[in-house]
């Protein structure tokens, strides 16, 4: 176990959490501002990799894949929001799981028809493939630092957003008080489906800037999306702080518990005991942790109410 | 409009008569069809307690769906090798007997949900949802990784267990054996939802600050009610393995959680027979749709979609019109 290794699976789990965090922001500012339960999230997370993948390959250039990876994600986020989401607002929990878990069946399919249940393939483009040498002597592939510089910069815009615009003070008193800004003369409901694109755009993002690092295939979403619920959830729901930190965490425990656990185990167990029993508690350990948060702090790390 | 007693009891009526007709008509695979609809509305009424009576949103409940179905393919798995389960600190052999299976099924999932419900109920809203869904998460990459007992390609099992006086392998009368506990548990759940600890469960999802004051504890109630439900659950789970003759880390998925979760909202929230018509229409919707497309799950997708938005009640509410005792 040597200390290349450990730097090289830190930034492995570094870059799992921050692709997490693109995902999980837009579910965590949704529930924040309209308190729904989306998801679909997952599916528009596919959408964009389906988009990123498709005029990649139409056009051979990977930048132009990741804007229409961006505006098809968008535009199929405005769209359902306006159909269905907005309807949903003043239901309970219960139905928002529903509707969206019909979304999902209705966005998968949909996709299956129109592209076929074989996967597609998006490439690293040639000027971010190849190995970049770190200090310290550690070759690690470009374009997984890339997508960590990506997501921090996203990551600072998001804040930037939120915190210095208009409509970051808009989205921030939405999430206090939505009778009051309506009555402050702001069109709520506008407000709602860009909010709601905007998480959109950032799923998509995401999504296409994974598919090139593995396959663009139906069903990708689902898994990241219950990743990013477990994010949204440790961290606080409705905190976009709270889902960098629980971005982060998450892709460590993920990744470093894959690796160390089997290793850990191996000092109490022989080694084919403590690979299998390492290899089923680290599959395990994001949930285990997240249910170790929510015992301890019932609404998150940051969570302001429940 | 029809009486909901009425609508309950055509239910009843078609779940002996279209069996019945395919006997006659000799169609064993409607039969089948059948059996699955029954043990699909066994599971969702035992969701519909904690969901419906005490307004637990669990999106985990596939955990004692799998637990069920894992017993009875652990079990059965060592009976066909004939290897013991485990030998220490006693010998504990495998069985292919049914009664024995459905008790280890019902006991583990009541201690499952014994200990889920504990650390759930600390959270509330969207937080209970989804540490639910963790726990169902848990449990599924624990299966997958449980190479001991199939891992992810799961575990066959060459022949029906058995239950004592009755041929299992023939579908009506195994069908028979699903409905008989179908009925068992529908009157449980009846004389449950009016019995003081079901009065008191439906005031601790309205008003658990009342319930409290009384002198009832609401955590109390909440968790009895999540473990009569996971154990419900469970025992379908072990039916649903023994139908199928096979088990596989699908059945602690997430999906399979939704689906439970959609019986009860397609049939109706809160009624008696709410999960019993959902189950049944979503398994006649899987024939139909699924014979009609490959891409069924798009229907299938929005007609919840439409259930959801302007069905208030589900079918027995369009049927029947009346508010459930529901809110």
């Amino acid at each position: 176990m040597s200390l290349i290794l450990l730097i090289e699976q830190v930034l492995n789990g570094l870059q799992f959490g921050i692709m997490l965090f693109l995902m999980a922001a837009g579910l965590t500012l949704i529930f924040g501002v309209m308190g729904l339960i989306n998801l679909a999230h997952g599916s528009l997370y596919m959408i964009g990799a389906f988009c990123a993948a498709a005029v990649a390959a139409a056009t051979g250039s990977f930048v132009l894949g990741l804007i229409a990876a961006l505006a098809g994600a968008a535009i199929a986020g405005a769209l359902v929001e306006l159909v269905v989401i907005r309807r949903l607002y003043d239901k309970d929990h219960l139905d928002q799981v529903l509707a969206t878990f019909a979304l999902i069946l209705i966005f998968s399919e949909g996709t299956r028809w129109i592209f076929g249940s074989f996967p597609l393939f998006l490439d690293v483009p040639d000027f971010l493939s190849g190995p970049v040498t770190l200090p310290g002597g550690i070759e690690y592939p470009l374009y997984r630092l890339t997508l960590i510089v990506v997501g921090l910069l996203v990551a600072l815009g998001l804040y930037l957003l939120i915190s210095k615009t208009r409509l970051g003070v808009q989205i921030r008193a939405g999430e206090n008080d939505r009778e009051m800004i309506a009555a402050l003369g702001i069109d709520i409901a506008k407000l709602y489906t860009i909010v709601f694109a905007l998480g959109a755009a950032l799923a998509g993002l995401s999504g296409a800037l994974v598919g090139a690092i593995q396959s663009v295939q139906v069903g990708m979403g689902e898994p990241v999306l219950i990743l990013a619920f477990v994010v949204i959830v440790i961290g606080g729901i409705g905190s976009i702080k709270g889902a960098l930190i629980g971005a982060i965490l998450v892709g460590l425990t993920d990744t470093l518990g894959g690796i160390f656990l089997p290793e850990l185990l191996k000092l109490f167990f022989d080694p084919s005991t403590a690979t299998s029993i390492g290899s089923s508690l680290a599959s395990m350990a994001i949930y285990i942790l997240m249910a170790a948060v929510l015992v301890l702090r019932p609404a998150g790390l940051f969570g302001a109410r429940a | 409009m029809i009486r909901e007693t009425h609508v309950n009891a055509l239910t009843l009526l078609a779940l002996v008569a279209i069996p019945a007709w395919a006997l006659y008509a000799d169609e064993p695979f409607t039969i089948t069809l059948m059996t699955r609809a029954a043990i699909f509305a066994i599971a969702a009424i035992g969701l519909n307690i904690a969901l419906g009576i005490g307004g637990l949103v669990s999106l985990g409940h596939a955990v004692f769906f799998g637990i069920g179905g894992y017993a009875m393919g652990i079990l059965a798995h060592h009976a066909q090798t004939y290897t013991a389960l485990a030998e220490w600190p006693f010998l504990i052999e495998g069985t292919k007997s049914m009664p024995v299976i459905w008790l280890v099924a019902v006991c583990l999932s009541a201690l499952a949900a014994l200990i889920i419900g504990a650390l759930s109920l600390r959270t509330t809203g969207v937080y209970f949802i989804m540490i639910t869904l963790a726990f169902g998460q848990m449990f599924f990459f624990f299966a997958i990784s449980w190479a001991e007992y199939g891992g992810e390609d799961g575990l066959s099992i060459y022949v029906r267990n058995g239950f004592p006086g009755l041929n299992t392998l023939a579908p009506i009368q195994f069908y028979g054996l699903c409905l008989a506990l179908l009925v068992i548990v529908l009157l449980f759940a009846w004389k449950l939802s009016r019995s003081p600890f079901g009065l008191a469960l439906n005031a601790a999802r309205q008003a658990p600050m009342r319930v409290e004051t009384v002198g009832l504890d609401p955590m109390r109630l909440k968790l009895i009610a999540f473990v009569i439900s996971g154990v419900i659950t469970g025992l379908a789970g072990a039916l649903f393995a023994d139908l199928n003759r096979f088990v596989s880390p699908t059945m602690f998925s997430w999906q399979l959680s939704g689906e439970i979760i959609i019986f009860i909202i397609l049939g109706g929230v809160g009624r008696l027979f709410g999960p019993v018509i959902g189950a049944l229409a979503f398994v006649a919707l899987e024939h139909w749709l699924g014979g009609l497309s490959d891409y069924w799950h798009i229907y299938l997708g929005l007609l919840l979609l439409v259930v959801v938005l302007f069905g208030r009640g589900g079918l027995i509410g369009m049927l029947s019109g009346r508010e459930a005792v529901h809110d």
